[in-house]
């Protein structure tokens, strides 16, 4: 569904993705490992279009989408939840989830109704101002935000980062029951316990270079990798 | 902004209408002419507001799509035998047809640098207006200008004004409670991702200025009205600022607040002003104490003072 060819991507001057592939079947959740500033957000903010690869190709169902503004991204089925989970703190819970809702991408399944039954603690606040949120709360949102797009395809940027366990119990199941949905997933996670237990498989990249993938039998046998390039 | 109006918002809504059409029976006609400026000037502030303090863009050179609204009128009236209403039209359409080309530049930048472009490209404007002797009448401008009988006398035109004022107010108000409105909101407080829901950033950004200079051009028209004359000077810089401080003042998060910051400049502008020609030596004590103090804007102040039980959250979250 996705395929990443040899992207190198550039912050300004500095070189920071050094030919990273990757590829993403349908119906998957692959997970990308990695410590921070190993290169996972930049893998997808490249994949979104918002720091854009110089060299390489970004397929989409077979499409290259490499040079793609964001928006046009969006509307083609990927969804996107950032890591620092922004909300738009001056809107209100409803008016973010209204704003992203788009019929474009696939099968036109989630509207406000349906996001606040899969988060059942947003129905409650739908009028309250994102910015008076919990962490918890506000994460939700993005990822429902994420949703009323309608995405097939989701980026997942550390969905769990800086949560409390429960919610991070909550979110995982969640995250799991998008895949029954058929949203197919990459999943940016430190936390490796929790993207194991999600993913079919899993990358590991280190520094902007991918150092290891396989399927998640693989890489939880392989613990001397994962110390490698995993433990700080 | 809230969902619906309370009752106590309607009433008060209602009691100042209610002033505002009787007072020009009542006061002095320096004063009937005085209140229709402001009026004029409010709508100024509120269709930059609609880019400035929504849209979260730079709009540095507002002045330019005002003065291109006025002198548009002007000169249709002055040169051409064409009716009134077509003049009418003619002025905010060729605003909104200004905004639409610099913006079209301008939009392709962020920040400050959208600013800078927009003063380069509205000084331009400027400039021309103001070497075209031949058909501008370049700094002596162009004066007497005659309006229909209807609306020639203080009162008429006043009342006029007043009409314009407040279908541009409701129409404003519908267009940031819509969805375009939100999205504007949401984009000035985060572009990217704004994009990554899927949301043409340039394209809102490029409307939201179609449409404030639009207005801006109601508000240059609605200004011959009162004054029966156009001149260089309104679309020069300085006015732009004024504009920009206007909305400051008044609370540019706020709904209504230009208003008020338009109200408070014109008359400190011209009562003050009778007193000593530094009357900006006031305005620039009043805009630091403002920075100090009210941050938000007097609107923003006083909206806060309705609701305590927001307090110190808005603030926090900024």
């Amino acid at each position: 569904m996705l395929g990443v060819e040899e992207i190198h991507t550039f912050y300004g001057l500095s070189h920071i993705l050094f030919g990273v592939s990757l590829t993403v079947l349908r119906g998957e959740i692959v997970c990308l490992l990695g410590r921070n500033g190993a290169g996972k957000s930049t893998t997808m903010r490249s994949i979104m279009g918002l720091t854009p690869p110089r060299q390489g190709t970004i397929r989409f169902r077979g499409k290259d989408i490499t040079g793609n503004k964001p928006y046009q991204i969006a509307r083609m089925g990927i969804g996107y939840v950032p890591d620092d989970r922004r909300v738009f703190a001056d809107l209100s819970v409803g008016e973010n989830l209204e704003l992203a809702q788009r019929t474009t991408g696939g099968l036109a399944v989630w509207d406000k109704d349906r996001v606040y039954s899969f988060f059942p603690a947003l129905r409650r606040i739908d009028s309250r101002k994102a910015g008076f949120l919990s962490g918890g709360e506000q994460q939700m949102l993005t990822i429902g935000r994420a949703l009323m797009t309608n995405p097939d395809f989701l980026l997942l940027d550390e969905p769990t980062e800086g949560l409390a366990p429960m919610i991070v119990k909550e979110l995982e199941d969640r995250i799991g029951r998008l895949r029954a949905e058929g949203l197919t997933v990459l999943l940016a996670e430190q936390n490796q316990k929790v993207a194991l237990r999600l993913s079919d498989k899993g990358y590991i990249i280190d520094n902007g270079l991918i150092r290891y993938h396989g399927s998640t039998e693989e890489l939880t046998a392989d613990e001397e990798a994962r110390k490698k390039y995993l433990l700080v | 902004m809230r969902d619906s109006f309370s009752l106590k918002t309607i009433g008060f809504l209602a009691a100042i209408f209610a002033l505002v059409l009787v007072l020009p029976l009542v006061i002095p006609r320096f004063y009937t002419y005085t209140l229709a400026l402001i009026y004029v000037m409010a709508l100024l502030a509120m269709s930059l507001n609609l880019v400035v303090g929504h849209g979260g863009l730079f709009q540095f050179h507002h002045a330019a799509f005002y003065g291109v609204g006025a002198y548009t009128f002007a000169l249709i009236l002055t040169k051409t035998a064409m009716p009134f209403w077509i003049a009418f039209v003619a002025g905010p359409l060729a605003a909104g047809l200004t905004g639409c080309l610099i913006g079209g530049f301008c939009v392709r930048l962020t920040t400050l640098y959208f600013g800078m472009l927009q003063i380069a490209l509205g000084s331009l404007i400027w400039a021309i207006v103001f070497r075209w002797y031949s058909l501008t009448g370049g700094d002596d401008g162009i004066h007497g200008i005659d309006m229909p009988s209807c609306i020639s006398s203080t009162n008429a035109s006043y009342y006029f004004i007043l009409v314009i004022f407040t279908l541009c107010l409701i129409i404003l108000y519908l267009i940031l409670k819509s969805p375009f409105g939100i999205t504007l909101r949401a984009i000035r407080d985060n572009p990217e991702r704004c994009e990554t829901v899927g949301i043409n950033v340039n394209l809102h950004k490029l409307a939201a200025i179609v449409i404030s200079t639009l207005f801006a051009g109601i508000a240059g028209v609605l200004f011959v009205v009162v004054e029966r004359s156009v001149f260089p000077d309104l679309l020069f810089w300085i006015l732009s600022l004024e504009v920009f401080i206007m909305c400051l003042l008044g609370g540019w998060f706020t709904f209504s607040g230009p208003i008020l910051g338009a109200a408070i400049i014109v008359s400190l502008r011209t009562f003050v002003g009778t007193y000593t020609e530094y009357w900006t030596l006031i305005l620039g004590v009043i805009l630091i104490l403002l920075i100090f103090f009210l941050p938000e804007g007097v609107m923003g102040f006083l909206a806060q003072k309705a609701r305590p039980h927001e307090r110190g959250l808005t603030a926090g979250e900024k």
